[in-house]
C-alpha cells in the first residue's frame, strides 16, 4: 500500500538539548525524517527546544518551532497547526513520553491528531516495567526475575525476595539515570532512594542481577502488513552491568551461533508483535548466560534510539528515514535501498567489516566523580571506526576519541600503567573504567592469561584473545624492527590497525619515516565501501572506510571537490554545534556546485549520513588519517581545498600538517589562526589597532605565573591555549591557589592527555575583571574585506563563567547602542587585521555597566578577551535568531564568493532585528554527578543548549528555563545564599522576588543584610553544621520540598563550602538552582512577565518573517 | 623471538588469471592445490551449516564476513556429516573461538575433515570480481602461481556435472517420528529439513537413482525433493522419476528439488551469473505480498514464464528470480530458497506446515499392504 492520503500534516517532537543519554543521534533521525516527510509532500510541523540542531534550520520544515518540549506548549502547537498526526518515535525518551502525554491528557483527541509510529498501548507497555514483564512473559520470553517498589521500604523487600545482587531500575527514564546495582540492602536502600526520584512515576524495577551475562541488541524494523526485518546486531565487549551506551560495541555480533542468532531474532520479532510497534524502528536488549546461552530480554525501545543511529551508520540501512516512510504507509518492500537502489528496503543488510564503537567520557570536569562505569550511562559523546577486523576497528576507535591515545596503547600513554605490578594491574582491569581496554592489552602484554583477564571482567575471550593478537603482533613487530620490514609484515601490522605514530613509537624513528617506507614496500590505504550487501550487489553511494587490502574502491573526484573535516566524538564544549555547520557548509557548497567529501568518526551525527555530502569517509580525525583520505581525493589532482574551521579544534589541530603536505586549505590560513592563538602576536596586534585588553602574560612554570600575577593584580584568569570549553580554565585570588593551578596544569593529569604544557602551549595568566558582562560577537569576513556581523551575545552570567555554561541574548538587553558599535568596530579591525576569511568570533568584556547592579551610570569599557577565527558554538543560535544562516555564508566565503555576490544570490540577507528576544541557555548534566558541585566557573560544563524565543527578554528568558527543564516557579519560597560581595545585588533580586508574591528565606548573614535593606525575610535557616539553632537546614528545606527555588553564590571555591550543601541538595531534590546575580535578576524578570502573558508559540518561519509579535495579556 | 606464528603463505588464482595472496589454513594438502567453482555467501553466522551443507559439492566458498570461526564448532551444527564443499576462503580465520555450544575450533575441524582453506584474502575485492564476472573455477593452496594456474584452467566447473551422485545416500534409512509418512529423495540433504520432516513424519531418505515405482509400491503420504549442489539439467534421471510419481503422490521440493520438479513439469532452468548465499534474500509470497527474509544458496534457477503448468507463488525481491512454484493440476509444490534455514532466518518454515496440509488432505496412497 502507498503512503496515507488521509493525513496532510504531522507534527514531529525532536528531543531537545542533548544531555547525557541523549544525543545528537535524535537531531540525525530528526533531520532524516523532515527531509523525507516533505519529500513525501506532508505539511511538516517540527518542535524542538534546541537550537544547535540541523533538523530546527527553518529550510527542513514547513514549521519550525523552537519551544520548551513540555505538554503546555506542546498542547499550544497542536492547537495552533492542527497537525492531523503527530510522530513521536524519532524524538528519543523526551519525543516519545511527550506524545503519550499528549495522547492521555486528551490533546490529540481534542483537535482530530492521530498518534501515528506507535500507539498509546504500545508506548505503555514497553516503557512500564510491569507491562513489559508480563507481556514477555505471556510470549514465552525469560525475563530477569524482578519486582517492582515504590516506596524505599517496598524496594528492601523485594531485595530479600528475589535475593541479592539486584539492579534497580526507574521506569520511563532514559540513558539509565538513576539506575544502580546493590550488593546489599544497604546500598539498595541508597540507590532506591535516587531512583524513585528519578521515575517520573516514582516506580522502580529491582532484578536479579545479571551482571557477567553477555549483551546483544538487536536493531528491528516492522511495517503495517507485519513484516519484519533485523537492521543489524550489535555486542557489547562490555558485559551486563556496564550500560549499553558506556560500553564499547561491536557490530555484527560475533560470538553468537546461528542457532542462537536465529533463535534472538525469532525473539525480537516476537517481542515487536507483542508490543505491537505497528511501524517503525525499535530497540531489543537480551542478555545471553555465556555458560549455557540461557537468554533473557532486558528491555525494548519502541522508537528510534541511539543505537539505531549506530546501527544505520554500521550498515548504511538508514533506519529513521525509513521509519518515517513506514510511519505513513509505506510497507518495506515498496521504499528502494538507497545505496544499492534496485533493491528494496525489505532485506537485512549484511556487512563485510566490523564496525566499534567506543564512548567518550568527560570525568576530567567533573573532579571528585568516579570514572567507574555502571548503569547510569555518563559518557558525553562516542566514535565510531569500521575496518575489516575487530582489532583494525577497535584500533581506529580509540585513536578517533582523540583522548591523546593513537591506538591500543603502543604510544606514550601506555605508560600510565607503568607503576602498577600484575595484581594491581588485573584488580584496576576488573573494574570498568574507560581505561579497561588499555589495562586489558597491558596485561596480555605482561603475560597474564586470556582465562584470567576472562574471569575478572567477564570480557568474552573471543575479544580478549583479538587484542592478543594485536600484543602478539606488536611484539613481533619490536622484535623483527624497523629495517627488517617487508611487505607482508606491513601489511599485517597495518591490518591489525597500527597507526604509522604507533610504529614509529615502537621503533623510536620518525612517523614520516614509518610512512615513507611503508608506502616504498607497496603497503598503502585503500578504501572499501559500506554497501548494506556485502558487494553481492552494486553501490550507488560512496560511503568509504579505510583499511589494508588489495583493491581501493574510490571513484576519481570531480573538479571543485571540497573536503570538509568534522568535529569528532561530541564533547563537552565541542558538540552538535559543529556539526551543524559542517552540514551547512556541506549544503552550500553542494548547492553551489562544489562536489563535497565529509570525514568524520561520530555515528551520531547528521554529517554522517551517506547522503549529506557528494563523499563520506567515516575515519579518524589524525593525520595519518586524514592524509589518506586527501591523498584519494586528490587522484585526479582536482582537489579544491580543505575546510579545517567548522569543526572546532578537531581539524584546526590538523591545518598545519595538511598545509605542509601541499593541500590548500580554504578560507583564513592557518598563519591567521596561529596569530590569533599565539599570545605575544595577539598582544602586539591589539596594541596595533588600540583595543584594550585585561593586563596579562604566559607562562610555562610558577614564577612565570606569579611574575605575571604579581604585575598584574589578582584575581586573575588562568588558561591553556589552544583547548575549548575552557578545558582547565580557573579563576585565582591569591598566590596558593596560583601554585596549585600551576601545580596541576604541568602534572599529568587530564590536560597532560591531550598534550601538556610547553612552551608553544602555555598557560595564559590575565588579570579577570570581576562584575564584567561577556559579550560575543559573530562574524563573516570575505576575501575582498567585508565584514558582515552576525550576532552580537550578551551573557547573562558575568564574566568568569565560560561563555558555553552561560545564558546569552540577542538582541543584547542591558548594553547601550555606542557600547555595541564600538564592539563591531572592533570586530572589523581585528577581522582585518586577521586578514579573515570565513567565520570570526570575538569574546569581550564590558566593564561598569552600572545599570544592571546598582544603577549608576558611568561609561562603559570594553575590553576583548579573545579572537577565533574558525566557526564558533553560537553560529547555529545565531541563524535561529536573525534568519541568517551564517554557516553557510561562511563556507561559501571560504570558497572564494564574496558577501556581495551571496547577498545578489539571495543567500545573505538582512538579519532579522526586533520584535523578539532570543535567549540560548547552557544545559548541564549534573544530575549524573550527584557528588558534583554545580557551581558555574571558567570551565565548561554544558552538554547542551536550548533556546527561548519571545516578545519579550523576560518570556524568552523563562521560556530558555522552561527548556532546559528548570521551570520557573510561579510563587512559594525562594532561599538566599549569597557572597558578601553578592549581597548589595542581591538585595534588589530579593526584592523582586517579594514583588511577585513570594517568601522568601536566607542564611543568618544573607538574612540580616536583606532586612537591614527592608527586604521581609520570612524563615532565617541554620547552615549546614550549626546544630542546635533549632529550625531545620537549608539542607532540610530543600529536601523537604519546601524551598522552591534557591539563589546561591559562591563564597570560596571547595568540597567543604555551606554552599556546595545546598547546590547539591537543590541538584539532587531538582529545585532550580541559580548561582549567579544576574541569573536571579533575569529570572525575576521572566517570572514577572511569565505571569503577566498568555503562554504564546510562533515558528522561526514567522519570525524571520519579522513583524512584532502580539502578546495577549 | 617472534611471538607470531609465521603462517604459510598461499596463493588463489581464478580461472581468468586473477591472483590473491593469503596464507594457507585447515588442512594443507600434499601438491599444495585445491581446485573447485568459486562462490561467496554472504551470512554473518552458520559457517559450519554452510560448509557441511552437501549443495557446495564441487565448490570453494568464499565467506564474505571477515571474521569465520568465532564461537567453534559442534556437531549439532552439522547438516551433513562431513563438508562436501573444497575449500572456504576468508579474511580471517579465529584463532580462539568463545561459545558454550562449541567443542572446538574451525581450523581444526578443517585438518580433521581433510578440507583446506586460505585465509588473509580481500574476499571483498573477490566477491566484486565474481559479481562481475561470475561464478568461475579457481585453485588454491602452497604450490606456485604457475601449477595454480594451470590447475584452475583446467577445473571443469560444475555445468553439466551430475554432482548429486556424490553426495547421495548409497542406501535407503529412516529418521523421524512423526504420523504421516514421507519418502526423502537425497539429492544432497541438510539435517535441517530432516529434522523438520522428521516432525510431521517417519521419513525414509532413499537415494537419488530410485525409481518410481519402487516409492509407489510402499504406504506413504508424501514425497519430499531434497537440496543438493550443481546443474539440475545434469539429474536426467531424477527428472523422469519425478514426472512419474506427479499426480500419484503430494510432492514438496526445496532448492535442486525445486528446480528438478520445474523441470518435470515441463519448465526450464538456467545458470544464475554468480548465484544466491546468503541469509538475508527478501523473497514476497504472491498470495499475499509478504515478504519473508530467506536463506539462499543456489547458482541455477528456473527460468520465469517457462511453466505453463504451475504458479509462481514466490519471487525474490532483489531480481526477480522464481522463488517458489505451485502446480495447477497435481499436489506438487516447492521453493527455490531454504525454509529450513540452518543457517539464516526462520520466517518460512510455514511451508513444512502445508506440506503437512497437502498431505492430510486425503492425497495419500495406501500401499499395496494397506487396502
Amino acid at each position: 500500500m502507498p503512503k496515507r492520503t488521509d493525513i496532510e500534516s504531522i507534527l514531529l517532537i525532536g528531543s531537545g538539548p542533548i544531555v547525557i543519554g541523549q544525543a545528537c543521534e535524535f537531531d540525525y533521525s530528526g533531520t532524516q525524517a523532515c527531509r523525507i516527510l516533505g519529500a513525501e509532500g506532508y505539511r511538516v510541523i517540527l518542535v524542538n527546544s534546541n537550537p544547535a540542531t540541523i533538523m530546527t534550520d527553518p529550510d527542513f520544515a514547513d514549521r519550525t518551532y523552537v519551544e520548551p518540549l513540555d505538554v503546555d506548549v506542546l498542547a499550544a502547537i497542536v492547537e495552533r497547526e492542527r497537525p492531523d498526526a503527530v510522530l513521536p518515535t524519532l524524538g528519543g525518551q523526551t519525543g516519545l513520553n511527550l506524545g503519550l502525554a499528549l495522547a492521555d491528557n486528551g490533546v490529540l483527541d481534542a483537535f482530530g491528531a492521530e498518534l501515528i509510529g506507535a500507539s498509546p498501548e504500545a508506548i505503555r507497555t514497553a516503557e512500564n516495567r510491569e507491562l513489559f514483564k508480563s507481556a514477555m512473559t505471556e510470549i514465552g520470553l525469560a525475563v530477569p526475575p524482578s519486582g517492582f517498589a515504590y516506596t524505599v521500604d517496598e524496594a528492601l523487600k523485594v531485595g530479600d525476595e528475589i535475593g541479592y545482587p539486584v539492579i534497580v531500575r526507574p521506569s520511563f527514564i532514559l540513558g539509565g539515570s538513576g539506575t544502580g546495582i546493590a550488593a546489599d540492602a544497604d546500598e539498595l536502600e541508597g540507590i532506591a532512594t535516587v531512583g524513585l526520584a528519578a521515575s517520573p512515576i516514582t516506580e522502580i524495577l529491582i532484578e536479579r542481577s545479571i551482571a557477567g551475562w553477555k549483551e546483544y541488541e538487536l536493531e528491528v524494523m516492522r511495517d503495517h502488513a507485519d513484516n519484519c526485518v533485523v537492521v543489524c546486531s550489535i555486542e557489547n565487549l562490555d558485559p551486563m552491568g556496564v550500560h549499553t551506551g558506556d560500553s564499547i560495541t561491536v557490530a555484527p555480533a560475533q560470538t553468537l551461533s546461528d542457532v542462537e542468532y536465529q533463535h534472538m531474532r525469532d525473539a525480537a520479532f516476537a517481542c515487536i508483535r507483542r508490543i505491537g510497534v505497528d511501524t517503525g524502528g525499535s530497540n531489543i536488549q537480551f542478555a545471553v548466560d555465556p555458560t549455557n546461552g540461557d537468554m533473557v530480554v532486558i528491555e525494548m525501545n519502541p522508537r528510534v534510539s541511539r543505537s539505531s543511529a549506530l546501527a544505520s551508520k554500521a550498515t548504511g540501512y538508514p533506519i529513521a528515514k525509513i521509519a518515517a516512510r513506514l510511519a505513513v504507509g509505506y510497507t518495506l518492500d515498496e521504499i528502494p535501498n538507497d545505496i544499492t537502489r534496485c533493491t528494496p528496503a525489505s532485506f537485512e543488510p549484511t556487512i563485510d567489516y566490523v564496525v566499534t564503537k567506543v564512548p567518550r567520557w568527560a570525568f576530567e570536569k567533573f573532579p571528585g566523580s568516579s570514572d567507574a562505569l555502571g548503569t547510569r550511562m555518563q559518557s558525553v559523546g562516542e566514535a565510531m571506526a569500521i575496518g575489516r577486523t575487530f582489532p583494525e576497528s577497535l584500533q581506529k576507535g580509540l585513536r578517533s576519541l582523540e583522548h591523546g591515545r593513537w591506538g591500543l596503547n603502543c604510544d606514550p600513554g601506555e605508560a600510565a600503567s607503568d607503576g602498577w605490578d600484575d595484581d594491581e594491574l588485573v584488580r584496576r582491569a576488573a573494574i570498568a573504567t574507560p581505561d579497561r581496554p588499555f589495562h586489558l592489552e597491558t596485561a596480555l602484554r605482561r603475560g597474564i592469561s586470556v582465562d584470567r583477564l576472562h574471569e575478572v571482567t567477564r570480557v568474552d575471550p573471543w575479544f580478549l584473545d583479538q587484542i592478543a593478537a594485536i600484543t602478539e603482533e606488536r611484539a613481533h613487530l619490536s622484535a623483527i624492527g624497523f629495517d627488517a620490514m617487508d611487505r607482508r609484515e606491513w601489511r599485517r601490522a597495518k591490518r591489525l590497525g597500527f597507526a604509522d605514530a604507533q610504529l614509529a613509537w615502537l621503533w623510536g624513528v620518525e612517523e614520516s619515516a614509518v610512512r615513507a617506507r611503508r608506502l616504498a614496500a607497496g603497503v598503502a590505504t585503500t578504501f572499501k565501501t559500506v554497501d548494506t550487501c556485502g558487494a553481492e550487489f552494486e553501490s550507488a553511494t560512496p560511503y568509504h572506510y579505510s583499511t589494508y587490502e588489495d583493491t581501493d574502491e574510490t571513484v576519481a573526484a570531480g573538479a571543485g571537490t571540497v573536503v570538509i573535516l568534522g568535529s569528532g566524538p561530541n564533547r563537552i564544549g565541542q558538540g552538535i554545534e559543529f556539526d551543524y555547520c559542517c552540514v551547512h557548509a556541506s549544503f552550500a557548497l553542494r548547492d553551489a556546485g562544489y562536489e563535497t567529501v565529509m570525514v568524520n568518526c561520530n555515528p551520531e551525527t547528521v554529517s554522517t549520513d551517506y547522503d549529506t555530502s557528494d563523499r563520506l569517509y567515516f575515519e579518524p580525525l589524525t593525520p595519518e588519517d586524514v592524509l589518506n583520505v586527501l591523498e584519494a581525493e586528490n587522484r585526479s589532482g582536482r582537489l579544491t581545498g580543505v575546510i579545517v574551521s567548522l569543526g572546532g579544534q578537531t581539524p584546526l589541530k590538523l591545518a598545519h600538517g595538511i598545509e605542509a603536505a601541499g593541500y590548500p586549505i580554504l578560507g583564513t590560513s592557518p598563519a591567521s589562526i596561529d596569530e590569533a592563538e599565539d599570545r605575544e602576536r595577539w598582544n602586539s596586534l591589539c596594541e596595533r589597532l588600540g583595543i584594550p585588553q585585561p593586563a596579562g602574560g604566559t607562562a610555562t612554570g610558577y614564577s612565570e605565573a606569579l611574575e605575571v600575577a604579581t604585575r598584574v593584580g589578582y584575581p586573575v584568569l588562568m588558561r591553556p591555549s589552544y583547548v575549548l570549553g575552557g578545558r582547565a580554565m580557573e579563576i585565582v585570588y591569591d598566590d596558593d591557589g596560583l601554585a596549585r593551578a600551576m601545580t596541576e596544569l604541568e602534572m599529568f593529569g587530564s590536560l597532560g592527555r591531550e598534550g601538556g604544557l610547553s612552551a608553544g602551549r602555555p598557560v595564559l595568566v590575565d588579570r579577570f575583571l570581576e562584575d564584567a558582562i561577556e559579550v560575543d560577537v559573530d562574524a563573516v569576513r570575505d576575501s575582498s574585506g567585508e565584514v558582515v556581523i552576525g550576532g552580537v551575545m550578551e551573557h547573562v552570567e558575568e564574566a568568569g563563567v565560560h561563555s558555553g555554561d552561560s545564558a546569552c541574548v540577542i538582541p543584547p538587553p542591558t548594553l547601550v547602542r555606542a557600547t555595541v558599535e564600538l564592539m563591531e568596530t572592533h570586530t572589523r579591525a581585528i577581522a582585518a587585521a586577521l586578514e579573515v576569511c570565513g567565520p570570526l568570533n570575538v569574546q569581550y568584556a564590558v566593564t561598569n555597566v552600572g545599570s544592571r547592579r546598582t544603577g549608576d551610570d558611568p561609561e562603559p569599557k570594553v575590553f576583548v578577551i579573545e579572537a577565533n577565527p574558525r566557526a564558533s558554538r553560537t553560529l547555529p543560535f545565531v541563524a535561529k535568531a536573525t534568519g541568517v544562516p551564517l554557516a553557510k555564508v561562511a563556507a561559501r566565503v571560504m570558497a572564494g564568493a564574496t558577501l556581495a555576490g551571496l547577498r545578489e544570490e539571495g543567500l545573505l540577507k538582512p538579519g532579522v532585528s526586533g520584535g523578539h528576544v532570543s535567549v540560548k541557555e547552557a544545559v548541564l548534566p549534573f544530575n549524573r554527578f550527584p557528588d558534583v558541585d554545580t557551581l558555574l566557573g571558567p570551565e565548561m560544563r554544558a552538554t547542551g543548549e536550548v533556546m527561548g524565543i519571545d516578545a519579550t527578554f523576560g518570556l524568552a528568558f523563562a521560556k530558555s528555563q522552561r527548556a532546559a527543564g528548570d521551570r520557573l516557579p510561579e510563587g512559594g519560597t525562594v532561599f538566599f545564599s549569597l557572597a558578601g560581595r553578592d549581597k548589595a545585588g542581591g538585595v534588589v533580586a530579593a526584592r523582586r522576588f517579594v514583588e511577585l508574591g513570594f517568601s522568601v528565606a536566607a542564611t543568618t548573614g544573607t538574612g540580616r543584610e536583606l532586612e537591614a535593606h527592608g527586604v521581609p525575610v520570612s524563615l532565617i535557616v541554620a547552615k549546614v553544621g550549626e546544630e542546635g539553632t533549632g529550625g531545620a537546614t537549608a539542607v532540610e528545606l530543600i529536601a523537604g520540598g519546601d524551598i522552591d527555588l534557591v539563589v546561591n553564590t559562591p563564597r570560596g571555591r571547595g568540597p567543604r563550602a555551606d554552599g556546595a550543601y545546598i547546590r547539591r541538595a537543590a541538584n539532587v531534590h531538582n529545585v532550580p538552582c541559580l548561582t549567579t546575580i544576574a541569573a536571579a535578576l533575569a529570572a525575576a524578570g521572566g517570572i514577572a512577565d511569565w505571569a503577566r502573558y498568555r503562554l504564546s508559540v510562533r515558528s522561526l518561519q514567522e519570525f524571520h518573517e519579522a513583524g512584532q509579535m502580539r502578546l495577549d495579556v | 623471538m617472534s611471538l607470531v606464528r609465521s603462517p604459510t603463505a598461499a596463493l588463489l588464482v581464478l580461472a581468468d588469471g586473477t591472483l590473491f595472496e593469503g596464507e594457507a589454513v585447515g588442512y594443507e594438502p600434499a601438491d599444495g592445490v585445491t581446485t573447485g567453482e568459486v562462490v561467496f555467501n554472504t551470512v554473518l553466522s552458520g559457517y559450519q551449516e554452510v560448509l557441511t551443507d552437501p549443495s557446495y559439492a564441487g565448490q570453494v566458498i568464499a565467506f564474505t564476513y571477515p571474521h569465520i570461526g568465532n564461537y567453534g564448532v559442534t556437531d549439532d551444527d552439522n547438516e551433513s556429516r562431513r563438508p562436501h564443499c573444497r575449500g572456504v576462503v576468508v579474511r580471517d580465520l579465529a584463532r580462539r573461538p568463545s561459545n558454550w555450544r562449541s567443542s572446538g575450533d574451525l581450523g581444526s575441524w578443517m585438518q580433521h575433515h581433510r578440507l583446506p582453506g586460505i585465509a588473509g584474502i580481500d574476499t571483498r575485492r573477490l566477491t566484486r570480481h565474481i559479481r562481475e564476472a561470475g561464478a568461475m573455477p579457481c585453485a588454491f593452496g602452497t604450490a606456485d602461481e604457475a601449477t595454480l594456474k594451470a590447475a584452475a584452467e583446467s577445473e571443469p566447473g560444475t555445468d553439466g556435472v551430475d554432482l548429486v551422485a556424490g553426495v547421495s545416500t548409497t542406501a535407503p534409512y529412516t529418521v523421524g517420528s512423526g504420523p504421516l509418512r514421507v519418502v526423502a529423495y537425497d539429492f544432497g540433504i541438510k539435517t535441517s529439513i530432516l529434522r523438520l520432516l522428521g516432525e510431521i513424519a517417519e521419513v525414509e531418505v532413499v537415494p537419488a537413482d530410485t525409481p518410481a515405482h519402487e516409492l509407489l509400491a510402499r504406504p506413504l503420504d508424501g514425497v519430499f525433493l531434497s537440496n543438493g549442489p550443481g546443474d539440475p539439467a545434469a539429474v536426467g534421471y531424477a527428472i523422469e522419476t519425478i514426472g512419474d510419481l506427479l499426480g500419484q503422490v503430494p510432492i514438496f521440493g526445496i532448492c535442486l528439488g525445486h528446480q528438478l520438479l520445474a523441470a518435470a513439469l515441463g519448465g526450464q532452468t538456467y545458470k544464475l551469473p554468480f548465484g544466491h548465499h546468503g541469509g538475508n534474500h527478501p523473497v514476497r509470497r504472491v498470495s499475499d505480498d509478504a515478504v519473508e527474509i530467506t536463506s539462499q544458496n543456489h547458482n541455477y534457477a528456473v527460468v520465469a514464464g517457462s511453466l505453463a503448468a504451475a504458479d509462481v507463488t514466490h519471487l525474490n525481491l532483489n531480481d526477480g528470480v522464481v522463488e517458489g512454484i505451485r502446480s495447477r493440476d497435481v499436489p506438487a509444490f516447492s521453493v527455490q530458497y531454504h525454509p529450513e534455514a540452518g543457517p539464516g532466518p526462520h520466517d518460512a518454515r510455514y511451508l513444512f506446515a502445508e506440506f503437512r496440509a497437502l498431505m492430510g488432505r486425503g492425497a495419500s496412497r495406501p500401499g499395496p499392504g494397506r487396502v
